[in-house]
């Protein structure tokens, strides 16, 4: 094997690196305006519809092992590539961490297998500090963004319906679909408990935006990634159409090191690996995008260390890795007796939760706890896969019927009663980022490519099991009021109240967050680096918090803000 | 747009400069990787590498005949056939069975000490392996381990009976003789237009006014979104 790195002659007037949400985005908006672009992936090319790598529309039984997770975190047919460990990429923790870092090796990354909840952030989420003096406000607020969101729901698409509450901004909304049964249930003892549900917005399309994309066909599989677009994954939606205009190069299994720097400190370009030759290759351009993930791009950023920038590029601040925050995440399963041996019919619907709850409690005080959460919802007659059927008899017990049909045709009648009586609920709820949550180098281990790898420092504060708590109380009145029977005991004290650990809701962010003041933050409002003005990051790297909403759709928006200002540097010369 | 065509518009969409020929994804020894598998089963959008892994395991065998025979025994006992459906054995469950204590190897030694358990009860009541014994004599050792007394519950048999009953269970009702008998209706393109309105007035439901007059219309589902006519 040759070591000898290869040099592309082409420089490129941006090279992007990450195929997601915010590397999507941008590689579009540039390659309709004309730039010439190398989009670097770390996975291979997918494509939901080529029926080689499709998943959608399977059954069970395609499956040896029926759809288990054993290879795949959330079964053989979710629509990720990766996981929260990749064979020869580890990273480490220190003492007393347990960070989860999930990462998706694949054109459009993540978005392939996202839940497609699409809330905009709202008046409040960027300027937190104002109202309960923890953390630090965003340089930007709801108005800076709005017209971002609002492009973003025209381009790609979100249902929802226009509701008035302060926080929580309606947009441009395509029609809701009708909410299932237990949808149904759950909201009547909600409403009881004063507790608000509403259409989900999610990024679906019960309609067209579009010729290129198909309708919606209510197959409930979105996590499979849809052969006819009807939901938003970058691949699909963003990166198809911008390599469609021909000013687009997709390089697919690369695997980036660094950032290339020149005696004047400025990017000039990346080194990559490509992960079939093994080979060092390198990329010219006069603008770099990290789009890798909040976590992957600060390794890379931290892992870009010359003179000029000893501490790794773009990080005179210190702060780069720092302020890594996730949802925080509860839940707990209930039983409803009323639809025992119901009626079937199909009852997929979309690829999730028809009805949500947005948090409700902005104005109170006395809760012990200052952010908020909103709640999703699961349940109805969805396709058994491997775990279906376990423990029949436990269900069969809570409605009081103690006979037992321990094999045999009445086994098998039991299941076949018991199906789609379950449903489940979970919070999601902003965390309050903090300086001493991060993630740095860990000098003493590489990955399989030789790039030092991520060493993580995470613990949840007071705050965060407070909110659990609350989760877990608000869970146990919706259902008592609904009447149904909650499963299992109630997560309390000794767990953290079911809260789990930082990195497993997967919206990690905050690692190179965006402020005025180059001392305290990695970039500015446009997403831009303090230090390196030909340096961009626009994933959920730059988040300054997280509010309680999925980020992708801020990603997004706020992934076409920083384009448009780019845009308008390279057209004035100026990077 | 199968993976070849899909491949081509790439290559058209991005063939700007010799650049992308030399460089690019289309010129490596093994373009767009992950979809290019020798299919030798059935494929369901495996990865190269779980291909393998798949491959590697169906190589394997765990199960001895006898155990497998066993094992067959059991799963008729647990779902058996009746008129309105087929048997656990003719669903496939045992081969399902042996794939997953491959598969997920935690499974392993519960279910080989169990089928031993078994064994053992058998030679102790009966005098023969438990495959050799009487319908009868079988039974009996069935109901001593699916219906322990209390204070046997979480003895070897019980427990194992347990273990194997979610396999066998889990194993049926994810196949396709065992969908047919749940009735499940969905995995299906279709249009979803809400509860069917006799299972609503069944369950003393009603939607809501308001969300039926911008829910999702049947009718106009395949136009384009028109915005202009939309206020926010």
């Amino acid at each position: 094997m040759s070591f000898q790195i290869k040099k592309q002659s082409t420089k490129y007037d941006v090279c992007i690196v990450g195929s997601g949400a915010g590397g999507g985005m941008a590689a579009k908006l540039l390659a309709d305006a004309g730039f010439k672009i190398a989009l670097l992936e770390a996975g291979p090319d997918f494509d939901p519809a080529n029926k080689e790598q499709r998943t959608q529309l399977r059954w069970p039984w395609e499956s040896p092992r029926r759809g288990a997770s054993t290879t795949r975190p959330f079964g053989d047919f979710d629509m990720a590539y990766g996981g929260w460990e990749l064979e020869g990429e580890p990273y480490t923790q220190n003492a007393n961490t347990e960070f989860a870092w999930f990462r998706s090796r694949m054109l459009g990354g993540r978005t392939n297998h996202w839940g497609r909840i699409s809330l905009r952030f709202g008046p409040l989420d960027f300027k937190r500090k104002d109202f309960d003096g923890k953390g630090d406000n965003w340089p930007i607020g709801y108005e800076d963004v709005k017209p971002y969101y609002d492009k973003v729901d025209k381009l790609i698409g979100v249902f929802g319906t226009k509701e008035n509450i302060p926080n929580e901004p309606d947009g441009f909304f395509l029609p809701p679909p009708k909410p299932r049964l237990h949808e149904l249930y759950i909201k009547k003892g909600a409403n009881k408990a004063g507790v608000p549900m509403i259409p989900s917005r999610l990024s679906i399309l019960t309609k067209p935006v579009n010729k290129e994309r198909g309708a919606c066909f209510f197959c409930n599989q979105c996590s499979r990634s849809c052969m006819a677009y009807a939901d938003f994954s970058s691949s699909s939606v963003l990166v198809k159409p911008a390599v469609k205009t021909g000013n687009v190069d997709l390089y697919v299994n690369a695997m980036v090191r660094e950032v290339l720097t020149n005696g004047e400190g400025e990017a000039t370009g990346v080194s990559y690996i490509d992960k079939d030759d093994l080979r060092d290759y390198e990329i010219k351009a006069k603008v770099v995008i990290l789009a890798a993930s909040a976590c992957s791009s600060a390794r890379i950023l931290l892992n870009s260390k010359s003179a000029q920038h000893p501490n790794g590029l773009a990080n005179s601040s210190g702060v780069v890795g720092k302020y890594l925050h996730d949802s925080t995440g509860s839940s707990r399963m209930g039983f409803i007796p009323q639809l025992v041996d119901r009626e079937r019919y199909n009852e997929d619907g979309v690829g999730g939760m028809h009805l949500y709850t947005p948090w409700w409690l902005n104005d109170s005080k006395d809760l012990g706890f200052t952010r908020g959460y909103h709640i999703e919802y699961w349940g109805g007659m969805s396709m058994p896969a491997y775990g279906f059927g376990f423990n029949t008899q436990a269900l069969k017990e809570i409605t009081g019927d103690t006979s037992r049909n321990a094999y045999g045709t009445g086994l098998k009648k039991d299941v076949k009663k018991f199906y789609g009586a379950t449903f489940g609920m979970a919070g999601r709820g902003e965390s309050i980022p903090r300086k001493e949550n991060y993630c740095e180098i860990d000098s003493n281990t590489v990955d399989k490519y030789g790039i030092p790898v991520l060493k993580f420092n995470y613990s949840w504060s007071d705050e965060e099991v407070k909110q659990a708590r609350h989760m877990q109380d608000t869970f146990e009145e919706v259902m008592h009021n609904m009447g149904a029977v909650p499963l299992g005991d109630k997560p309390g004290k000794e767990t953290n109240y079911g809260l789990e650990n930082p990195g497993k809701i997967i919206h990690e962010v905050g690692t190179t967050r965006m402020g005025k003041d180059p001392k305290s933050s990695v970039v500015n409002e446009f997403n831009q680096a303090h230090d390196v003005p030909n340096l961009f990051v626009m994933d959920g790297g730059p988040f300054v918090s997280q509010a309680d909403k999925n980020p992708t759709w801020t990603i997004l928006a706020l992934a076409w803000r920083a384009t448009d200002y780019l845009t308008e540097q390279l057209k004035k010369g100026n990077v | 747009m199968d993976r070849r065509e899909s491949l081509k518009a790439l290559v058209l969409g991005g063939v700007g400069s010799s650049l992308f020929l030399s460089s690019c994804v289309t010129d490596k020894k093994s373009p767009i990787a992950a979809g290019d598998i020798i299919e030798e089963r059935e494929g369901y959008g495996r990865t190269p590498a779980e291909e393998e892994r798949d491959e590697d395991l169906y190589s394997e065998t765990f199960f001895s005949e006898e155990e497998m025979a066993t094992i067959s025994i059991l799963s008729d006992i647990i779902i058996p056939e009746d008129e309105e459906s087929v048997s656990a054995t003719e669903a496939g469950v045992p081969e399902f069975i042996e794939f997953i204590v491959k598969d997920i190897p935690e499974h392993q030694i519960p279910m080989r000490g169990g089928l031993m358990w078994i064994n053992r009860e058998s030679n102790k009541r009966f005098e023969a392996a438990f495959n050799e014994i009487s319908k009868e004599n079988q039974m009996e050792i069935i109901d001593h381990m699916a219906y322990p007394r209390a204070f046997e519950e979480n003895s070897p048999g019980p427990v194992f009976f347990r273990n194997i009953r979610n396999l066998v269970v889990t194993g049926y009702f994810t196949s396709e003789p065992g969908f047919k008998y749940l009735d499940y209706r969905g995995n299906t393109p279709n249009v979803w237009d809400g509860v069917p309105a006799h299972v609503l007035e069944k369950h003393g439901m009603k939607y809501d006014e308001d969300l039926l007059k911008v829910a999702m219309d049947p009718a106009t589902r395949n136009e384009v979104m028109d915005w202009n006519k939309y206020e926010v």
